[in-house]
């Protein structure tokens, strides 16, 4: 099999699906020309990450990394959410083909993304 | 499970295990030795050469056994490459949607100085006549087009192709991996100077294959050392695999006018069905296409996704997607079709063979369906083009 168990259950059954609608900050990275878009919505609330969504267009490794990503973020203070790394997001899926690597990448920037939109509201609030 | 992906690789048939079978086990001799059980052996060899040269319409001297279609594409371009030269002739034409056998092969040639033409397939996936007429020139000195393509099974206008070939003296081989044992060819009829062929494609065992080289046309060597096929080809035969290539290639020759109506009957019904599906697109003409061939592009989803998720509801396919084979970029062939490259990202091809059903065939249809939704609802560019925030590449 060319992925583990745990990529497989993250992929057949993703967690935090789904958009929300007045979240407060938004990130999508990749393109569809490379073949993999992940978008990460948050709600924070006092600096803590109080609810995360994703849409991913992608392979198997960028569906099972973003739903992954979210998991590992989700309750946790921005802070540490942005201590998030690809590597941690592989590894949490008991690792990832070499070649499929880069699809994790997305996740760590995705959240990245988010977090960096939310500032970007917030001074502009 | 459903396995619809014959254009990888097909069931063995029992005919072609039962040919294989005798090679194993008392038929072990080496078909070089003289003593009586190598002459047994021998005659093994040489029937199934004369059944492949009978149902290719070739003369058994015309036939070279090899490792499969690679090996067979690889000697072919590199013979031609090697007559040409010698003349110094430095130019050869193929199509840009070859498979890589070929095209990597070329890139080789290309290092060697040899001026490479890849004729335009089109948005049909076929290539012209006159583009290719226009193309030859006095230094041409192989012209390489495939007879039918492997991942969106349009069959090239051989029979013309080769007919312009003889008349500019141009070498023509074709890569008939993907057609022999599904459509009906014939080198004499269809102006062929020499052709690639692999038993795994049709029932037969991996690892098998056949160049059929009209005389005259010396073969260079890709292996040196014993006098095997005719000095061409060294190395002890891999008879039993030759044996089952000649007994599955023998049935689907038998049964290729009741086969041909049967799958294409399916593969219509299943066209249609997908079709169904918004924003979907075929990929390849419809007619002058292999009869199990189905190959479709979804807009806003991504392939191997939709792979995993198809072989979780026990649907073998294929796609040509980037993930799906670790490379960067989606299907050569689906971009040289003018498929942009988020649109080729979302192809998915299933290809029939006789042993498929229509009932097959309406679940497929159902699973697919489902799947695709399913990966849409959570696609961030199905949602953009659903807000209008982007614009459909396939209406
Ligand atoms: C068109 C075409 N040419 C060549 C090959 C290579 O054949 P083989 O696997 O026997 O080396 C294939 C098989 O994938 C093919 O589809
Ligand atoms: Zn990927």
């Amino acid at each position: 099999m060319l992925y583990s168990e745990k990529v497989m259950d993250h992929f057949t059954n993703p967690r935090n699906v789904g958009v929300i609608e007045d979240a407060d900050g938004v990130g999508e990275v990749g393109n569809a020309k490379c073949g993999d878009i992940m978008k990460i919505y948050l709600k924070i609330e006092n600096d803590v990450i109080t609810d995360v969504k994703f849409n991913t267009f992608g392979c198997g490794s960028a569906i099972a990394s973003s739903s992954m990503a979210t998991e590992m973020i989700k309750g946790k203070p921005i802070a540490e959410a942005l201590e998030l790394t690809n590597k941690a997001v592989a590894e949490a899926l008991d690792g990832l083909p070499a070649h499929k690597l880069h699809c994790s990448v997305l996740a760590e920037e995705a959240v990245k993304s988010a977090i960096d939109d939310y500032y970007k509201r917030k001074v502009n609030a | 499970m459903i396995y619809c992906d014959n254009a990888a690789t097909t069931k063995m048939s029992r005919a072609a295990i039962d040919a294989m079978l005798p090679y194993f086990d008392t038929i072990y001799a080496n078909p070089s030795s003289l003593h009586s059980a190598g002459q047994v052996a021998h005659e093994g060899l040489s029937e199934a050469r004369e059944t492949v040269a009978d149902i290719l319409g070739a003369d058994f001297k015309e036939i070279y056994f090899t490792s499969g279609g690679s090996e067979a594409d690889n000697q072919a371009i590199l013979s031609a490459a090697a007559i040409g030269e010698r003349k110094g002739k430095k130019h050869i034409i193929s199509s840009a949607i070859e498979h890589h056998a070929v095209l990597h092969t070329l890139d080789r040639l290309r290092d060697r100085g040899f001026n490479i033409t890849l004729l335009d397939a089109h948005e049909d996936g076929i290539v012209r006549i006159d583009e290719l007429e226009k193309a030859i020139r006095p230094d041409t000195a192989l012209v390489t087009v495939m007879y039918a393509n492997n991942e969106i099974g349009t069959i090239q206008p051989i029979r013309e192709i080769g007919c312009i070939c003889r008349e500019k003296g141009v070498i023509f081989h074709t890569d008939a991996v993907q057609a022999v044992g599904h459509i009906d060819v014939d080198v004499d009829r269809d102006n062929i100077d020499m052709l690639s062929l692999s038993a795994h494609k049709f029932h037969g065992p991996k690892g098998a294959g056949v160049l059929y080289a009209k005389k005259g046309i010396p073969l260079t060597n890709l292996i040196e050392g014993g006098a095997q096929e005719r000095g061409k080809r060294a190395g002890t035969e891999n008879l039993p695999a030759i044996a089952g290539m000649a007994a599955a290639l023998k049935e689907a020759a038998e049964n290729l006018d009741k086969n041909i109506p049967k799958i294409t009957r399916m593969r219509d019904k299943l066209i249609e069905h997908l079709l169904e599906i918004p924003h979907t697109v075929l990929n390849g003409d419809i007619k002058n296409r292999l009869p199990g061939n189905i190959n479709v592009c979804f807009e806003g989803i991504e392939g191997e996704s939709l792979l995993l998720l198809l072989s979780r509801a026990g649907i073998c396919a294929s796609s040509g997607s980037a993930c799906t084979s670790g490379a960067l970029d989606p299907s050569h062939v689906l971009l040289a079709i003018g498929r942009p490259h988020e649109i080729a990202h979302g192809s998915l091809r299933l290809s029939l063979s006789e042993a498929n059903t229509m009932d097959e065939v309406e679940i497929m249809a159902t699973e697919i369906s489902k799947v695709v939704e399913y990966l849409r609802g959570m696609s961030p560019v199905w949602r953009d083009l659903m807000e209008g925030k982007r614009s459909y590449v396939i209406q």
